[in-house]
């Protein structure tokens, strides 16, 4: 189990190390000046300038990498050329308006799926079955900005009913006023998710369902509902929670596209504005972070994995 | 338990035929020039001569959309056979040969894998201009870890059959045993990974789109042609809702067959991706 664990460890550190030096060269080998390639975007011409000198105090490639490197590790990101202030100032501002958004929709995402796609199993090939079943593709299917698009139309245009932009009204507005703001942001995002992890918890449970030992449960009289919270789900969780745990990246991240409709001022809407700027720090810094958040998230999966199943503890 | 075969399959198979045709013979389908524009009449609801309404130029939603279908359906299909091929290839060498062209195949798929897609296609795309072939490349190198991870778990299950040993010891090279006798058993998978490469890369392109970093105009796009439309939808509702349902549609069909394809080869598997193979 141990030898296990270093060695996913090992894989684990190989990959953050090849995520940064593949970040590194992506920005590097973009052409020319940030402020040449587009002199419309609103950059902040001493941020740019103090950018330039630093690469150039770094001196060849290699070394601008090193330093790079050993400025992130002392949890420096550099500074927003745009705002010309920290990267991770700017990322905490918006940490809270991203999450108050990305929990609740993935609470309500996993929840549903988990009933709906036990549900699901349990009648497969029945008519409610085939109908979740087609409608999650159709919803894996919607272009989730075409989605929001729509949600606005129809319920902030069509029936004014819900704002169709920002987070709340004025800047001392109360909870309901931004609970209501965030009704479509939250649906858009739902809709999504529930497919994707309804369809996966769908087959986690079909594939317990054919186990010998839930015949032999039902041949002993057990109610379903039993068996369900007994046999089913304990073993349906391991699936389950992998899928949990490698979405944790996307709370922070996930809501790039509805931010960028709902005009949300959390951290997606301004991944977005600040990669069509070409903010290079700010990319820079954004793209290594997630993709550093999705590996160690694929290391926390591993590790559940061995604390929820105890036969891969023995195995190993 | 009984199970009857979906009509999946059929429903999506009909619709990439149906959009194909579209896509192919675009100048037969459009009733418009969808670069005409007409300064008396931007902005008109659906109606009999505009089916889908005009957009903020005059231009026929409808007819643009219907070239629309020959972008999305060609950044689709070139990314999906760039992704396949490539994850085909890297998938099949570190599956058949192990050892240390494993390690260093995967390693890079995991580096790959944990990047957005989404976000490291955007971060290119805006460093880089903006380009057809760009766009096709970007999501096509995003797209082949995925496909090689499957090839991979294929190819080393496959390998351990008997019928692998046996074509060994009559003395076929390691190229004709991998070619001839291992990838063929894996088309069924590789072709399920295909129907799903497809609609991820038309989802990618029209999203670039959107954010204005796809194709762009004046040759008109799905994404494109909802970016122009947000500013609209206040007043005109057909502007972005066909683009978009045309995205949703073809989407769709590719998913249906996908679908369909995985029912018929796994009756086990009547759902869901595969299973993260994460245990190598």
């Amino acid at each position: 189990m141990i030898r296990i664990l270093l060695n996913r460890l090992w894989q684990t550190v190989i990959v953050l190390f090849g995520v940064t030096l593949i970040t590194f060269l992506i920005m590097h080998s973009a052409p020319g000046h940030p402020l040449q390639a587009n002199p419309e975007l609103r950059l902040d011409p001493t941020a740019v300038e103090r950018w330039l000198e630093l690469q150039e105090l770094d001196g060849p490639l290699p070394a601008q990498y090193l330093s790079w490197l050993s400025r992130l590790f002392r949890g420096d990101f550099g500074m927003s050329l745009i705002y010309n202030r920290p990267v991770l100032e700017l990322a905490l501002e918006r940490l809270p308006a991203t999450l108050f958004l990305t929990v609740p929709a993935f609470l309500l995402a996993l929840g549903l799926a988990i009933s709906c796609g036990t549900w699901a199993a349990l009648r497969q090939g029945g008519f409610g079955d085939r109908l979740l079943g087609l409608g999650s593709l159709a919803g894996l299917s919607l272009p989730s900005f075409w989605l929001g698009i729509i949600l606005m139309m129809l319920f902030s245009y069509g029936y004014p009913w819900l704002p169709a932009a920002g987070m709340r009204t004025a800047e001392d507005s109360s909870v309901l006023d931004i609970l209501i703001h965030l009704i479509l942001p939250l649906t858009m995002l739902v809709v999504g998710s529930f497919s994707y992890y309804f369809r996966y918890v769908r087959y986690a449970v079909l594939a317990v369902l054919s186990q010998d030992f839930i015949k032999i449960a039902r041949a002993r009289g057990f109610t379903e509902l039993y068996i369900v919270f007994r046999y089913v789900l304990p073993n349906a969780s391991l699936p389950i929670v992998t899928v949990a745990a490698l979405s944790l990246p996307l709370l922070f991240t996930g809501a790039l596209v509805a931010e960028y409709v709902f005009s949300w001022p959390g951290i997606g809407r301004w991944i977005i504005s600040s990669t069509l700027a070409r903010d290079y720090p700010v990319i820079m810094a954004v793209n290594l972070s997630t993709a550093a958040l999705v590996a160690l998230s694929n290391f926390l999966a591993d590790l559940l994995y061995l604390l929820i199943d105890p036969r891969l503890r023995f195995k190993a | 338990m009984v199970r009857r075969q979906g009509v999946e399959l059929y429903l999506g198979i009909s619709l990439i035929i149906f959009l194909t045709v579209f896509a192919v013979l675009s100048p037969l389908f459009a009733n418009y020039d969808p670069h005409q524009t007409d300064a008396e009449r931007w902005l008109q609801s659906p109606g009999k001569e505009h089916f889908f309404g005009t957009d903020r130029l005059g231009r026929d939603i409808y007819s643009r959309v219907v070239y629309g279908a020959r972008v999305s359906l060609a950044v689709g299909i070139l990314a999906m056979l760039l992704s396949i091929t490539v994850g085909t290839a890297l998938g099949a060498l570190a599956g058949y040969f192990g050892g240390f062209a494993d390690q260093l195949i995967m390693r890079l798929t995991d580096i790959v894998l944990v990047y957005p897609t989404m976000l490291l296609a955007l971060t290119l795309v805006a460093i880089f201009e903006p380009a057809i072939w760009l766009v096709v490349l970007v999501i096509g190198g995003t797209g082949w870890p995925a496909v090689a991870r499957l090839v991979r778990g294929e190819i080393m299950r496959l390998k351990n059959l008997e019928f692998a040993a046996a074509a060994r010891m009559l003395g076929a090279s390691h190229r004709r045993v991998l070619l001839v006798h291992l990838l063929p058993n894996a088309l069924g998978q590789i072709v399920v990974a295909a129907t799903v490469a497809v609609p991820a890369a038309i989802m990618t392109e029209a999203g670039l789109g959107y954010f204005g970093l796809g194709i762009q105009p004046p040759i008109p796009t799905w994404g494109n042609m909802l970016r122009e439309a947000q500013n609209y939808i206040r007043h005109a509702w057909w502007y972005a809702t066909f683009p978009g349902a045309a995205i949703f549609l073809t989407v769709f069909a590719f998913h249906l067959t996908g679908e369909g394809l995985r029912q018929r080869l796994d009756p086990k598997s009547q759902s869901g991706r595969e299973r993260r193979a994460y245990d190598h």
